[in-house]
């Protein structure tokens, strides 16, 4: 894993932690971002953790180029020695697979899809091996996932599966992206699923949709009130299969304020995680769960 | 002191400088894609160089005041009419209640914008007016204006004069072909030598899809790519990367064929490779060009990118003292 550095243009720098995408890159990208925020380098403006890399803005009129460039590059190795762990929250999202909306946006656009003879979940179900559309279900929605990254569009997770890489669900986005994705859709692209915040164009399989809004720009919702955007990076998501029955009944419950989403405090320790990955998701579960 | 909106013209926006700060979770810097011409056209009628106004794309809204103020319309050449007279672009002029603001046809450029006394005084939202469409934020209720609205107009502390002009030589627009300074990087190790070189030598021209969120650019041809195996979580065509941020003004290039340079409303990440980054000197320039346009990308160091930036403050400077 051997990190690249690169300037994006005069107000960027770029920062690969590695080529493929692992938690150890991220954990990587997010210790050294720490350190950029612990060390508060004068004209550095902002600071963007993504998968397996991240991103400083900075004014140059502030901060030579190469200076700060050494400065990362000095606190990288310092990182480098920091434990893969973090205090986080585990956040419960119901899905609605295979829902209708969804379902006639794909057909909509099969002409770009890989497999224009069938949906969606079912070419992820067949090129990963699980059969059956119930199978892919029970396989996106038993393990947890964990936030990787927030971005693309105003609060959408990038989401990486915490499961063994050979159990991990992969599928190549579209031939083409569409022009239209229905607000609050699961996506999946490359290793990643997704929530798309908002309603527009999009290039990743799509297998359902939340009742549960995530962004909210007129703060109004009871739960974004403090903030427009749910995710922030390091959150871990438990997806919860539901039908159309508890899907209508959630999207009135959110509208009437009554709704509250299903969150837990919890700790993650990659060393640990990575021990035992069955038993340590079962414990996230049962922080989710229990009492 | 309002505004009426009786056309909208074809997507006219509440605009300020922008809204950093928030790239990190996909909210991006919005505010006015030539920020040079927003900053200039405020100066003319007296605002803070970060007031909001209104920009204007390709063709022109019609606009009615409630009371009198100072209005100055910069950017590129819709030249604007009061009450059907015309009126010169970068320079003050003065309106009174029940005038009606209407604009010509296109000439040059691509955006203008449109500063009055005061500011568009919509809520600010996360430290900024400039509204974000895709994210339904900031501006006029989140969106372009539409026939009916009524913008709230700021109340002035200081008016700049009518009849204030900005000299030419201070109005900078893009050249033909359009001159896009880069500086290569990211991934521009994933093309083979030789599509660097024509990817720099070709001329490309501004595609139809070019709005805030980036200028995508065709004509050029088709990038190849250095073989490799795909990395774990990519994608499986070689202009995949594992999804990463985009900075602004990245250049990717999706598939090789056609680059797409991000802009004020970038989508903040995703998983196509980038072979480098214009300048920040040069993104109010891409502001102002049309669809066919051509433009060639000139790659340049960072040395002579610092350099540009000084030069554009330097352009900044002027433009104040003029009007000081």
């Amino acid at each position: 894993m051997k990190t690249r550095y690169s300037f994006g243009g005069d107000e960027h720098i770029f920062v690969e932690c590695d080529e493929e995408m692992s938690l150890q890159a991220f954990f990587k990208g997010l210790s050294i971002t720490n350190g950029v925020r612990d060390s508060r380098i004068k004209g550095v403006t902002e600071i963007c953790p993504a998968n397996a890399s991240f991103q400083i803005k900075f004014n140059p009129d502030e901060i030579a180029p190469d200076d700060l460039l050494a400065e990362l590059k000095r606190i990288e190795e310092t990182a480098s020695k920091s434990v893969a762990s973090l205090k986080t929250r585990i956040i419960e999202i119901p899905v609605l697979y295979n829902d209708p909306w969804t379902h006639e946006t794909l057909m909509r656009f099969r002409e770009r899809h890989q497999d224009p003879s069938s949906t969606d979940i079912e070419y992820a179900a067949r090129i990963n091996d699980l059969g059956t559309v119930d199978n892919f279900i029970k396989a996106h929605s038993g393990a947890p996932w964990f936030v990787s990254m927030v971005g693309f569009v105003a609060g959408l997770p990038f989401l990486y599966q915490m499961a063994e890489r050979a159990k991990q669900i992969e599928v190549p986005k579209y031939l083409r992206p569409r022009t239209d994705t229905p607000k609050l859709t699961v996506g999946h692209g490359g290793c990643f699923g997704c929530i798309y915040s908002v309603r527009g164009a999009g290039g990743y399989q799509m297998f359902g949709v939340t009742p549960m809004p995530i962004y909210d720009p007129t703060q109004t919702i009871s739960y974004l009130k403090d903030f427009m955007v749910l995710f922030r990076p390091g959150d871990i998501v438990k997806w919860k299969p539901i039908d159309r029955e508890e899907y209508d009944q959630t999207v009135a419950d959110v509208e009437a304020g009554k709704f509250q989403p299903r969150i837990r405090d919890v700790s993650f320790a990659l060393d640990e995680f990575e021990k035992d990955i069955d038993g340590y998701n079962r414990k996230l579960q049962e922080a989710l769960y229990g009492h | 002191m309002a505004i009426k909106v009786h056309s909208p013209g074809l997507s006219t926006t509440v605009q300020d400088l922008g809204r950093p700060g928030y790239y990190h979770i996909g909210i991006p810097l919005s505010g006015a894609m030539d920020r040079e011409a927003l900053r200039s056209a405020n100066l003319l009628v007296g605002n803070d160089e970060n007031a909001a106004g209104l920009e204007v794309v390709f063709m022109g809204p019609e606009l009615e005041f409630t009371a009198p103020a100072t209005v100055a319309v910069t950017g590129g050449e819709i030249p604007p009419k009061l009450n059907g007279e015309p009126r010169e672009t970068w320079t003050s002029f003065a309106v009174k209640a029940g005038d009606v603001l209407s604009f010509d046809f296109l000439k040059a450029g691509a955006r203008a914008y449109i500063a009055v006394s005061g500011g568009i005084d919509v809520p600010v939202v996360l430290g900024s007016r400039s509204t974000y469409t895709l994210g339904a934020l900031g501006g006029h209720q989140g969106r372009k204006l539409a026939a009916g609205d009524e913008l709230p107009v700021g109340s002035a502390s200081k008016t700049g004069a009518a009849g204030r002009t900005i000299p030419v030589s201070l109005r900078r627009m893009p050249g033909s072909p359009a001159t896009l300074r880069m500086l290569p990087g990211l991934y521009w190790h994933r093309i083979t030598e030789d599509a660097g070189k024509h990817f720099l030598a070709d001329t490309w021209k501004v595609a139809p899809e070019a709005d805030r969120i980036g200028y995508r650019f065709r004509g050029g041809q088709k990038l190849a790519f250095v073989d490799r195996k795909p990395p774990f979580g990519a994608g499986s065509d070689p202009s995949n990367i594992v999804d990463a941020c985009y900075p602004y003004g990245s250049i990717q290039v999706p598939g090789g064929t056609e680059p797409i340079v991000l802009h004020r409303d970038a989508v903040s990440g995703g998983g196509y490779f980038m072979v480098g980054t214009v300048i920040s000197a040069d993104m109010d320039l891409i502001g102002q060009l049309q669809p066919h346009m051509p433009a060639q990308f000139v790659a340049v160091d960072m040395a002579a990118a610092l350099k540009a930036r000084k030069d554009q403050d330097a352009l900044a400077a002027s433009v104040r003292a003029a009007l000081a």
